[in-house]
């Protein structure tokens, strides 16, 4: 939605400072990929022309985290990965925002193993977490949607505060699509 | 367990290798047409380099070397641990693997250097059996001597297992929950 339906005939408008803080901030969430895993693959494809993550303003990714808004975790994460990840977790600019996309980023997924971290939120705070193995692009444009409606409502994290991460949990959207049960026969009848 | 059917031992190179090593002990096996040389840890540096240089062997790719831990195998087996060298001969279109078996001499759930667990390293006669080593190695704490530069290649340096022997955790005995923790104010 562009701010041009919001102006009226005289071309001018009254809003609140914060309002429009906080309506830039959530336009331009410059994601940071993270994509370890096949959950990385479901990520390019957001941003592919299908599911267009440019409508949120966040085509451009960001591979400075300097730069980012947005870390999107998508994939498993090894405990020599850590080291990796929370570097570019300092290296962003607060407001920043963390989606840990998927069950390996979540929990570990299948990976219940010695060296693979068991969800990424025991080493680093997640704001949003998508599940599905991997999700579907909804799913995480459903995240995307998470942080923005927060950002609406709450604004700017407080200044020099610990900001608790968010914990919100994305529920499916999409109904799963019957599965054929008449007509198939398995193996030999 | 079914009985074993008799290894078919016709593979060329077995030959070969019984007539250059008339002293040494050499075993051989076979499953499915692969072709499989068991040798004493001490004699499996020239007898990889007769492998690779006899122009009847003429063995000049390493394709793997893998480490297999045999703990509580159904099967009697003649060591604990094995290396096997996966050879190949891209001239004369042919395959050989070569085992050699380990018994560690200390217990098996800790770092600490074996002097059982020890093979020479042939990466002086091919360069790119150095990272597979290190996998060895770095999975089974079996070290090669003469190695270039021995260091563990997967998992992290300070990491206090050797993680694919068999009386170690699938779930590790806590590594993967010991690491810092930040929060938002670092940055």
């Amino acid at each position: 939605m562009g701010i041009e339906a919001a102006i009226p005939a005289q071309g001018f408008l009254t809003t609140s400072l914060q309002k429009l803080i906080n309506w830039s901030r959530r336009s331009a969430l410059w994601p940071m990929p993270f994509a370890t895993a096949c959950c990385g693959i479901e990520l390019m494809a957001t941003a592919s022309s299908r599911y267009d993550l440019a409508r949120f303003g966040m085509e451009r990714m960001s591979f400075s985290p300097r730069q980012a808004d947005v870390l999107i975790v998508a994939g498993r994460v090894g405990i020599k990965m850590m080291p990796v990840l929370q570097r570019i977790y300092q290296q962003m600019t607060e407001p920043r925002w963390v989606i840990s996309m998927g069950a390996c980023a979540s929990t570990g997924g299948v990976f219940d193993t010695y060296a693979t971290v068991q969800g990424i939120d025991q080493f680093i705070p997640v704001d949003v977490y998508v599940p599905g193995c991997p999700p579907r692009p909804e799913m995480l444009l459903e995240g995307i949607r998470a942080i923005r409606r927060h950002i609406d409502q709450e604004g700017l994290p407080p200044t020099g505060g610990k900001r608790v991460p968010l914990s919100i949990a994305i529920e499916p959207t999409h109904e799963v699509a019957p599965q054929p049960t008449i007509g198939v026969t398995v193996g030999a009848t | 367990m079914a009985t074993a059917s008799k290894p078919n031992l016709d593979h060329p190179t077995f030959a070969i290798l019984k007539e250059a090593f008339p002293a040494i002990t050499l075993r051989g096996t076979e499953y499915r047409g692969q072709s499989t040389l068991i040798v004493e840890p001490q004699d499996l540096h020239k007898v990889m380099t007769f492998l690779k240089n006899d122009p009847r062997c003429d063995y000049n790719f390493l394709s793997d070397v893998v480490g297999i831990d045999y703990l509580g195998y159904p099967a009697p087996t003649i060591g604990r641990f094995a290396v096997v060298y996966n050879l190949c001969s891209y001239e004369r279109d042919d395959r050989f693997f070569v085992k050699v078996f380990l018994d560690p001499s200390i217990p098996t759930d800790g770092i600490e250097e074996d002097p059982a667990l020890y093979v020479d390293s042939v990466c002086d006669l091919w360069p790119g059996a150095e990272w597979t080593e290190r996998e060895v190695f770095d999975m089974y704490g079996i070290r090669f001597r003469n190695h270039p530069d021995l260091r563990r290649i997967l998992t992290w340096k300070e990491f206090p297992a050797h993680p694919l022997r068999k009386d170690y955790p699938l779930r590790g005995r806590g590594e993967r929950e010991t690491y810092r923790v930040i929060d938002r104010t670092d940055a």
